[in-house]
């Protein structure tokens, strides 16, 4: 167990440090100079000039400048925004809570309602139902979710009138951030329970949109490995034991059916921050999937960069808990440590 | 599986067998019938529009479809803000979705393979550097990958394509050097090398093939990715621009009209998405028809 989890930090270690090359490279691999292309060739005065370039951090040898790009991402400084002119790291400290704030609800969600999903469809297998959910959980994996988006504003917020089409609350209500989370935010602030709905109400369609995807392959691995599971010998003698269906069910069969189940939700952070870039946009949700195309879009390098190395961070670090999870959930994979 | 026992004692050819189980199926053949489907039209568009994709009507800004008030024979699924008309556009976004989809499988699948055979095969520090290789490329979400290729080489068709193609790269590296792992110590091929097989012949002519069924679900799912990332590029303004007919590019063209004009919105929608299933459809069905498991 110790010497696998000390094989994959230093796998994970080397995964962080080509990330940081990647990044690094961003910028010097762009055709042409990089510092005319932001400047414009009439706005590069020799002073801007330079100036852009030390903070593009190109104006020393290639090693150093790598070393030194190093060294800043280990000590948190990953350069100035061109546009803002704010570091980096506080730009995405301040816009990963929406994210976090999105992404937790929509996983929450798709966990919520895909389980229970996938269960009474293993259960009930070759049914009206099982077919119906497998047609429908199929439809909603290949879901395109920038226009699943769309059509959910069509329908709730449109013709509807729910919903509100964009934001996270409400410009009436002035929410002082202290989790980051706009619904604790809001039900700790004086404004009382209508800005914590007003707060609900901004949520809940970029995170259904953002939990589609997720909820169908929750549901789908979960109606495979209850598939699975109720073939089992264990299950015909907890049958046999004249134990009821339910708790069969619950008590025996659901345990282990779970467990390749919470890899799943675990490998669904990907997913979601993919999800998140597209959910985002479409929502004008002020997280870090909207910023980084942002940054694309208006050429800002240094936010390019910090914002690779500083998602990548985040899903090397989820898979490695899911890794780990893994491990101490199945103790047949303990003893091989791989 | 009653077909099968009909044919009892009868060698079947492994196409054969193949298509016994895939037949049964009846998603993979629905799936199989909606990619046939768009590949029509996409390979006749020419013939099928009834206008230019990019022809102004002047006469005709934003009409709505058919089946709505206010239709009109002339655009059956009505026209865009500048006048442009909606089914002639839909037809075409087929050949660049599905053309601009297949290019990138094409691409990903010969450098994933081809990697995944020299790591597999090769083993020892070429084997880790490419593995080490596909971790970095793992550890970054899709869309943000292919974001950052777009930011270096710019927003277009073409970029977009080989945006997307990197990120598919890796999927196909590890199938295929799994299979190859797997398949290397099996005794023919301890055979073919006794008789002085060179190295290449080794993994190319016998051991590549036994790869194949895998690398061909994983082809047609990365087809159903590849039309959607590719979208999503269009849609986000990084990859094909108006006024080509891409269905991304043209929801994202949409979006200003949702509340007024929803069809010019839902429309192109639906295509990616029927492909997208249909593509979804077909590698689960092939998945399963492939399994030998399954066949009992």
């Amino acid at each position: 167990m110790f010497a696998y989890t000390l094989r994959r930090l230093t796998i994970l270690l080397i995964t962080f440090i080509g990330v940081t090359i990647v990044a690094f490279s961003l910028i010097r691999l762009v055709p042409g100079d990089p510092v005319l292309l932001l400047l414009g060739e009439r706005g590069a005065s020799p002073e801007a000039y330079a100036a852009m370039r030390a903070n593009l951090g190109l104006d020393r040898p290639l090693l150093l400048q790598y070393l030194q790009f190093l060294w800043n991402v280990f000590h948190g400084d990953l350069g100035i925004s061109i546009v803002s002119k704010r570091p980096v790291i506080e730009e995405f400290l301040s816009r990963y809570p929406a994210t976090l704030e999105l992404g937790f609800t929509a996983l929450l969600l798709a966990t919520c309602i895909g389980i229970p999903l996938g269960i009474v469809a293993a259960v009930k297998r070759n049914t009206i139902f099982d077919y119906s959910f497998m047609g429908v959980s199929l439809v909603g994996y290949s879901m395109p979710i920038f226009w699943w988006g769309l059509i959910l504003i069509l329908l709730f917020s449109v013709t509807l009138g729910w919903t509100p089409v964009s934001g996270r609350i409400s410009a009436l209500y002035d929410i002082e951030a202290v989790t980051g989370f706009m619904l604790i935010d809001t039900w700790l602030s004086g404004e009382g329970r209508a800005a914590f709905f007003n707060a609900f109400r901004h949520l809940i369609l970029p995170a259904i949109a953002l939990g589609t995807i997720p909820l169908a392959v929750i549901a789908r691995m979960t109606r495979s490995s209850m598939l699975e599971v109720l073939g089992e010998d264990y299950i015909r003698t907890a049958k046999a034991k004249g134990l009821s269906n339910l708790a069969v069910i619950i008590i025996h069969a659901l345990r282990n059916a779970l467990i390749p189940v919470v890899t799943v939700i675990g490998l669904m952070v990907g997913t979601i921050i993919t999800g998140a870039i597209l959910t985002e946009t479409i929502f004008a949700w002020p997280g870090i999937g909207r910023w980084i195309v942002h940054s694309v879009t208006s050429l800002d390098y240094p936010v390019i960069q910090g914002g690779v190395v500083l998602i990548a961070t985040v899903m090397i670090t989820v898979n490695l808990l899911v890794d780990v999870a893994y491990m101490v959930s199945n103790p047949r994979l303990r003893s091989q440590g791989r | 599986m009653t077909s099968l026992s009909a044919n009892a004692g009868e060698v079947l050819s492994p196409v054969r067998t193949f298509w016994l189980f895939f037949r049964q199926n009846r998603g993979a053949l629905f799936g199989l019938s909606l990619i046939v489907f768009f590949l029509i039209i996409a390979v006749f568009a020419p013939w099928l529009a009834p206008y230019e994709p990019s022809h102004v009507h002047t006469d005709a800004y934003r009409i709505p479809p058919l089946w709505s008030e206010g239709g009109s024979r002339t655009f059956v699924l009505g026209t865009d803000d500048l006048g442009r008309d909606l089914l002639s556009r839909l037809l075409y976004g087929a050949r660049v979705s599905i053309g601009l989809s297949l290019l990138v499988v094409m691409l990903s699948l010969l450098v994933g393979t081809s990697l995944g055979l020299i790591a597999g095969y090769r083993g020892g520090m070429i084997d880790t550097a490419i593995m080490r290789l596909v971790d970095i490329l793992m550890s970054l979400p899709s869309i943000l990958l292919a974001i950052v290729v777009v930011a270096i080489l710019g927003p277009g068709l073409l970029n977009a394509v080989i945006a997307v193609s990197v990120v598919k790269i890796p999927s196909f590296v590890r199938i295929v050097r799994a299979q190859v792992m797997a398949e290397k110590k099996k005794d023919y091929v301890v055979a073919s090398k006794s008789f002085g097989a060179s190295g290449f012949r080794l993994a190319v002519i016998n051991i590549f093939p036994n790869c194949l069924a895998p690398l061909i679900v994983q082809a047609t799912l990365a087809f159903s990715d590849g039309i959607l990332d590719i979208a999503a590029l269009g849609f986000l303004g990084l990859g094909a621009q108006p006024p080509t007919p891409e269905w991304g590019t043209m929801l994202a063209d949409a979006r200003a009209f949702l509340e007024s004009q929803p069809w010019m919105v839902t429309l192109p929608g639906l295509c990616i998405l029927a492909v997208v299933l249909g593509f979804n459809l077909l590698g689960d069905g092939l998945r399963d028809a492939f399994d030998p498991r399954l066949r009992m």
